[in-house]
């Protein structure tokens, strides 16, 4: 009889310390994201709060490292039931966001689609196949074809430069390499011209030619295309098909490209 | 099922790394034919596609008899399938519509190191080029893509047991890639 007041009242100890814990956790704001609470702090964005906690939410102009960019659209998600893009919407206190619906998933699909049909992105020809995000973000949301038909736009390739290769043709518009040289580089050498199908990058210099630029190794812009737009000369395909960053495990567990490269860099 | 699922398969546009992939299943062959009657296929050598459950297409359209081929496999085959980054988005040979065909047919047969008698060949047996190459899906219905360059071995595996048991198409994560 008394080990079992002696229970109950152990019970209502614990019981107690639970409600005072969840007073504490409501008192930190947080987002539900698809049903999990996820606090974040004063001026987060929601992708801001989901990269915290380790939740994948896709995406493909957004790197941490930069002022978010809000253009691929790729990271929609649902916020109280209407789209907005994850990397641009800051967190509010109980927002309640969902991003891995079908519906959701089908809607990236299909940008991905169209992100591919309007370049020329021939992986089995690129070497950055394997370790590419685009790549890896529509095997993440399941694009078995490009459902679209082609555009085959004709692009150039700029070789001018004596360490690096630029490939319009896989250019996807993400503006990190623009967002690096003007905000980190001090450089302002890319920018984005024309309007809507005409869009392009181009390089800031009097030929246009990346050669004629002082573009350096060093540059923050060199080490942030997250497909195989700007590649690095008198290397390649550094790595076994099967070794690559996307080959075994999704970009949802592995991360982004750049990212990941920088990590190895840091372990060498 | 009782009777045998007909299955044909032809390379278009396409290098046949895929098929050798189809054949990379190995001693599964033997398991696959228990289940499966091969029409046209490079292995049957048999001419004509008859009437099929399945048609596998590897490779792009890059020429008119690749035109007739596959409308021809359409109209024959339940259930098409794009097999092959070819088939799927054009792959290698649709790096040529960067280039007018002019060019490329100058390029090769006329201006092209090492090149004797240059003229660009206008046999009426050889089929005529396209000006650009597309994916099949741009000519005709596909019900199903497989991509890679080639699939895996596993992977056609997986997607043709899948399908002929008629489950839904589930590719592991390891058997889905572009390249």
């Amino acid at each position: 009889m008394s080990e079992q007041s002696s229970v109950r009242l152990d019970g209502q100890g614990t019981a107690a310390e639970a409600v005072s814990d969840e007073v504490a956790r409501s008192e930190e704001a947080s987002i539900l994201l698809d049903g999990q609470k996820v606090p974040f702090s004063e001026g987060q964005t929601i992708m801001d709060a989901a990269m915290a906690a380790g939740t994948y939410i896709p995406h493909l102009c957004h790197n941490p490292e930069f002022k978010p960019h809000g253009s691929c659209r790729v990271c929609t998600v649902t916020v109280n039931g209407r789209t907005a893009a994850a990397c641009t919407m800051p967190a509010q206190n109980d927002q309640v966001v969902e991003t891995s619906t079908e519906a959701l998933q089908t809607e990236r699909r299909r940008l991905l689609q169209m992100l591919f049909v309007e370049g020329n992105h021939v992986c089995p020809a690129c070497e950055a196949s394997g370790n590419c995000q685009l790549q890896a973000v529509a095997y993440y949301v399941g694009m078995l074809s490009p459902h679209y038909n082609h555009f085959y736009p004709q692009r150039p390739v700029d070789a001018s430069h004596p360490d690096f290769f630029i490939d319009f043709n896989r250019c996807i518009l993400c503006e990190l390499c623009v967002r690096a040289s003007r905000d980190m580089d001090g450089k302002d050498l890319f920018a984005i011209s024309g309007r809507g199908i005409n869009s392009r990058l181009v390089v800031n210099s009097p030929s246009g030619r990346l050669g004629d630029t002082d573009f350096h190794t060093g540059d923050k812009a060199a080490h942030v295309c997250p497909v195989g737009a700007i590649l690095f000369k008198h290397q390649g395909y550094d790595k076994p098909i099967g070794e690559r960053l996307y080959d075994r495990q999704p970009i949802s567990e592995v991360g982004d490209a750049r990212a990941a490269e920088q990590g190895d860099q840091s372990n060498e | 099922m009782s009777e045998k699922a007909k299955v044909a398969t032809a390379s278009l546009a396409g290098c046949f790394g895929c098929h050798m992939s189809l054949l990379d299943i190995d001693e599964r062959l033997l398991d696959l034919i228990q289940v499966v009657e091969f029409d046209r296929m490079p292995l049957t050598d048999i001419k004509r596609v008859g009437r099929c459950d399945v048609g596998i297409i590897e490779g792009g359209v890059a020429n008119a008899e690749n035109v007739e081929v596959l409308r021809d496999f359409r109209e024959h085959c339940k259930v098409l399938v794009a097999m092959g980054a070819c088939a799927i988005n054009g792959g290698i040979p649709a790096m040529r519509n960067q280039f007018e065909l002019a060019d490329c047919l100058t390029e090769a047969y006329v201006d092209g190191v090492g090149v004797d008698n240059p003229m660009i060949p206008n046999d009426p047996e050889i089929p005529l080029l396209l000006n650009k190459v597309h994916p099949i899906h741009e000519v005709v219905n596909v019900d199903y893509f497989l991509p890679g360059c080639p699939p895996a071995a596993d992977a056609i595996w997986t997607f043709l047991n899948e399908l002929l048991t008629g489950q839904p198409i589930a590719l592991p994560y390891t058997q889905i890639h572009y390249d």
